[in-house]
């Protein structure tokens, strides 16, 4: 795409490729010379005293080959753009042909992935095409976070277990995947202090049933109905609509260890699952959702 | 003697030989290199159908990042050009174009890639992931031959950052204002080379990170 500032440069750029290819014209022209009877010359160099060298001509395989060049040259920028601001009779450019791939795949494929965004998305995720389709996408677009085989790892759900921060409906599933979801919990280390962080915590454990401090939990259930309530709910089990994680499980985004949750309660917590409608767009993140379902059939 | 006098003029004096090597040498460079600077989509944020984009100079936090990104390396596994093959806008989104590296001084286009290109990594993952993935690759991504980045858990260098804006507005097509360089050092105090790396790659390829 030559789109130059001033016309001078395209008069340049010809101006070059003219003189370079006259150039090259020129000096096969004046070495066309042919062998001549009797002995062969010597070049003229004498080195050591006794070491000459031989004037022969060029051989002519080599000669008719760099000619060669110089017509294909020519043949080229007939034929593709180089020739200064000229494009080629065949109009080629880099994003034409990059265009013409993509409007090729679009017609052959955009077919197959229309089929799958009419169905709904539990008939898709029982298509074991589709899931094929879906998961080459998932390790494409979403291993990195949720892993290779959507366990999840530490601050990024597992995908194939029942247990759901913003809910496993299909239409969730789907819906966190085209505009993503913020995950943020506060940090309630300023407000409750080294010694009731610890407290909440113990209780949190308790409440799935881990070994706990019942002395420390029974303190921590105060300052839980007070402060952590309004998002994990009074027994909590956590709030879907705002992704504020059921505690009662036994999922963990962040670990279960005492240490991890005073260091989720001490710090907060925030996360970010980024939105992929632009990227990826309607039909993909189609069957990207029914894969994710179809991870998590019994 | 006698055969070729042009010849042996020309290999007899080194001068003239120096010449005129650097004669043919040079003409690929005045084709090929020289008519870029004079070109719009070469040296203005815009993209391959003429179109403005929304590229601006790194702010202070980025730059120290990006400079980071070079001292690490990470350029000799990643790329930073998405190449216009469906292949790989299926993967990492719009194809790259000039017009969005012209405050990339050098740029980072790169032509190894070990690891995934980055051209269009900014926003495709949470701050929260590039920080875990850079200490520990492995922590998230088990498969990963990455090395881990540990040690840029300490506070990024700030001393030279006026210098080096300075230095910007010399070389390359950057406006940094005389306000923009005073207020730099704040935007940097006290923020970790994770910081500064992080900022720095969720910024890149956002002008045309949502076309496709």
């Amino acid at each position: 795409m030559a789109d130059f500032v001033s016309g001078f440069w395209n008069v340049y750029v010809m101006g070059l490729v003219a003189l370079s290819l006259l150039f090259c014209v020129f000096i096969l022209a004046s070495n066309m010379t042919q062998r001549e009877e009797g002995p062969v010359q010597l070049h003229g160099h004498v080195w050591d005293e006794t070491i000459a060298e031989y004037n022969n001509p060029l051989p002519k395989w080599w000669l008719y080959l760099a000619w060669a060049t110089v017509i294909f040259s020519i043949g080229y920028l007939v034929v593709f753009p180089g020739f200064g601001n000229r494009q080629g009779i065949f109009q080629w450019s880099a994003i034409g042909q990059y265009e013409s791939e993509v409007a090729k795949a679009e017609e052959r494929y955009a077919p197959i992935f229309n089929k799958y965004l009419e169905q709904d998305l539990l008939t898709v995720a029982a298509d074991p095409e589709a899931n094929a389709m879906g998961q080459r996408m998932f390790l494409t677009y979403c291993a990195q976070c949720h892993g290779s085989a959507a366990q999840g790892a530490k601050g990024f759900p597992n995908l194939t277990d029942d247990e759901w921060l913003h809910g496993g409906e299909p239409d969730t599933v789907k819906t966190t995947i085209l505009g993503g979801r913020m995950g943020v919990m506060p940090p309630f280390g300023p407000a409750l202090g080294a010694e009731g962080v610890k407290d909440v915590a113990n209780y949190v454990r308790s409440l799935s049933g881990l070994a706990s401090d019942s002395l420390r939990a029974q303190r921590g259930q105060e300052l839980f109905a007070q402060n952590c309530v309004a998002c994990h709910g009074a027994e909590g089990k956590g709030n879907q609509a705002l992704g504020a994680p059921d505690l009662t499980n036994k999922s963990w985004l962040y670990g279960s260890s005492e240490a991890t949750i005073i260091e989720t309660v001490t710090n907060g917590r925030v996360n970010q699952m980024p939105a992929f409608k632009e990227f990826l767009g309607d039909a993909k993140v189609h069957l990207l959702a029914a894969y994710v379902l179809s991870l998590n059939k019994k | 003697m006698a055969a070729n006098t042009k010849h042996e003029l020309i290999e007899r004096s080194v001068f003239l030989m120096i010449v005129l090597t650097l004669l043919t040498i040079s003409v690929g460079g005045l084709v090929e290199i020289v008519p870029l600077f004079f070109q719009k989509s070469t040296t203005s944020a815009i993209d391959q159908k003429g179109n403005q984009l929304d590229v601006k100079p790194y702010e202070p936090l980025r730059l120290v990042g990006r400079d980071i990104y070079i001292r690490e390396g990470c350029y000799n596994c990643h790329s930073q050009m998405v190449r216009p093959f469906r292949a790989e806008t299926e993967r990492y989104g719009h194809y790259s174009v000039a017009g969005e590296s012209i405050y990339d001084h050098p740029f980072q286009w790169g032509s190894k890639r070990t690891g995934p290109d980055l051209a269009r990594v900014g926003g495709r993952y949470s701050d929260e992931w590039q920080r875990a993935h850079l200490r520990n690759p492995r922590d998230v991504v088990p498969e990963s031959n990455m090395p881990a980045y540990p040690w840029l858990d300490r506070p990024a260098k700030v001393d030279d950052i006026e210098a080096k804006m300075r230095a910007l507005n010399k070389v390359g097509l950057h406006k940094y204002s005389e306000e923009e360089i005073a207020g730099a050092r704040a935007a940097v105090e006290g923020k970790t080379e994770l910081d500064a790396v992080v900022a720095y790659l969720q910024g890149l390829g956002l002008a045309l990170k949502n076309v496709r």
